[in-house]
């Protein structure tokens, strides 16, 4: 699972960067009216086996020490590069991934590729494959040293205060729509935000994965609640050392019979909170399947707290 | 099974500009209700569904489940979309109903998700 993970990084970093990120700068050109002896002494001189030929700032072609060795064994006809060079020059854009030049070099067997710059039309830079390596190799030990960062600092948070006893809270406040009265359609598609911070947050406080898809699955459902039934709710999570807490508080109508609410099925939903694919009258008991601890407690008219915990050490 | 094999079982095409890399399922979880999802998948897990709205997205990120295949060629938003390819899950649209495509997964040996 971990060398999946390695490599689908690999693979996203070729989306990630983009050609100009890596190619080189400082391009060594020549132009169409030079000699090809005079390349000879370009080409050794800056150990390089190719360059794009330039003309006024515009690309025009490439030789390469091939064009070279051809030019000399076929009896050194026509002198200037320009009856010597590739004309039909694949180019690549700054902006373009990656992906696109490995593409490129991959299919047509190229050594380099000229990079134009796309408002401009002008020659940029060029890529090898030893330019891609190289911008790969830094990204990764960039990506790896932020990585370790991170690491420290989520996993030894808790190691690192000195207290008889530490809590992490974070609270989330939602400004309820009460979507079913005011039949919201865009407040319930927006669901689920919440959760999702909330996901982040312990992902990166590196909390078991599978601690984090309880405790999410919960919030989520209690969210959806909020949105449909409340007009506001606040959202709090304590993070001890061997527990996420969760409260949940709204200011909803409250639950008039809660043993009905916690029997499977049953729900007020009406059908178009239902063909968003919520409303099943599904959701307490999943919050309580998620959970170690769970309770509730709600009077008709005073809102609804729910309580829930979920245990760190149980994965 | 990878995603371009599901794909191709499925005769779907990828909606998400990600790279497939890696990621394998071996489960299914067929519903329109994401409460249920939110009850019985599991991580491994491809979702068939035709609920195209952006819940559906937000559901499998909550349920850390990395495929999504709409059935019935009903193609979701691109905020769906998006929302998708900023979570690394992938979406797949088919032309095949929920039935047709269950018994493709079924056939190509993927397991069912509710079974405990």
């Amino acid at each position: 699972m971990k060398d999946d993970l390695s490599i689908r990084k690999i693979q996203e970093l070729f989306y990630e960067l983009k050609v100009g990120d890596v190619m080189m700068k400082d391009v060594i050109t020549v132009s169409s009216n030079m000699q090809m002896m005079e390349l000879r002494a370009i080409l050794r001189d800056n150990r390089i086996s190719g360059t794009p030929v330039v003309d006024d700032g515009r690309l025009v072609g490439i030789i390469s020490i091939e064009d070279f060795i051809n030019w000399l064994a076929g009896g050194q006809q026509e002198n200037r590069i320009a009856g010597k060079m590739n004309r039909e020059v694949k180019t690549l854009y700054e902006d373009e991934p990656l992906v696109q030049a490995i593409s490129i070099i991959e299919k047509f067997g190229y050594g380099r590729i000229p990079v134009i710059n796309r408002r401009q039309k002008s020659l940029t830079g060029v890529i090898t494959k030893g330019d891609i390596i190289e911008g790969l190799l830094k990204k990764m030990e960039v990506d790896y040293q932020e990585e370790e960062i991170h690491r420290y600092r989520a996993s030894h948070f808790f190691e690192d205060i000195i207290a008889d006893k530490t809590t992490l809270i974070f609270q989330y406040f939602m400004k309820g729509c009460d979507a079913m009265r005011n039949h919201d359609v865009d407040a319930v598609q927006n669901g689920g935000r919440v959760a999702s911070r909330i996901r982040k947050t312990l992902r990166r406080l590196g909390i078991h994965p599978t601690v984090i898809r309880r405790t999410c699955i919960a919030i989520y459902e209690a969210e959806m609640n909020i949105i449909l039934y409340a007009g506001a709710g606040e959202i709090t999570v304590s993070i001890h050392k061997d527990e996420v807490n969760v409260k949940v508080k709204d200011s909803g109508p409250g639950i008039e019979n809660i043993e009905e609410a916690m029997s499977p099925g049953f729900s007020t939903a009406p059908d178009w909170v239902r063909e968003l694919g919520f409303g099943a009258g599904m959701g307490l008991i999943n919050i309580r399947n998620c959970a170690q601890t769970f309770s509730i407690a709600s009077e008709k008219g005073q809102g609804t707290v729910l309580n829930f915990g979920i245990p760190i050490g149980a994965a | 099974m990878k995603i371009d094999e599901i794909a191709r079982v499925l005769k779907a095409e990828i909606l998400t500009q990600i790279p497939v890399g890696e990621t394998e399922v071996d489960l299914v979880c067929a519903s329109d209700l994401m409460s249920d999802v939110l009850s019985f998948s599991k991580s491994r897990a491809v979702l068939v569904t035709s609920l195209t709205n952006i819940q559906t997205v937000r559901t499998a990120e909550m349920t850390e489940i990395s495929v999504v295949c709409f059935v019935n060629g009903k193609k979701p938003g691109d905020d769906a979309v998006k929302l998708a390819e900023k979570n690394s899950i992938f979406l797949l649209l088919t032309g095949l109903s929920m039935y047709g495509a269950c018994g493709r997964l079924f056939d190509a040996g993927l397991g069912d998700c509710y079974e405990r």
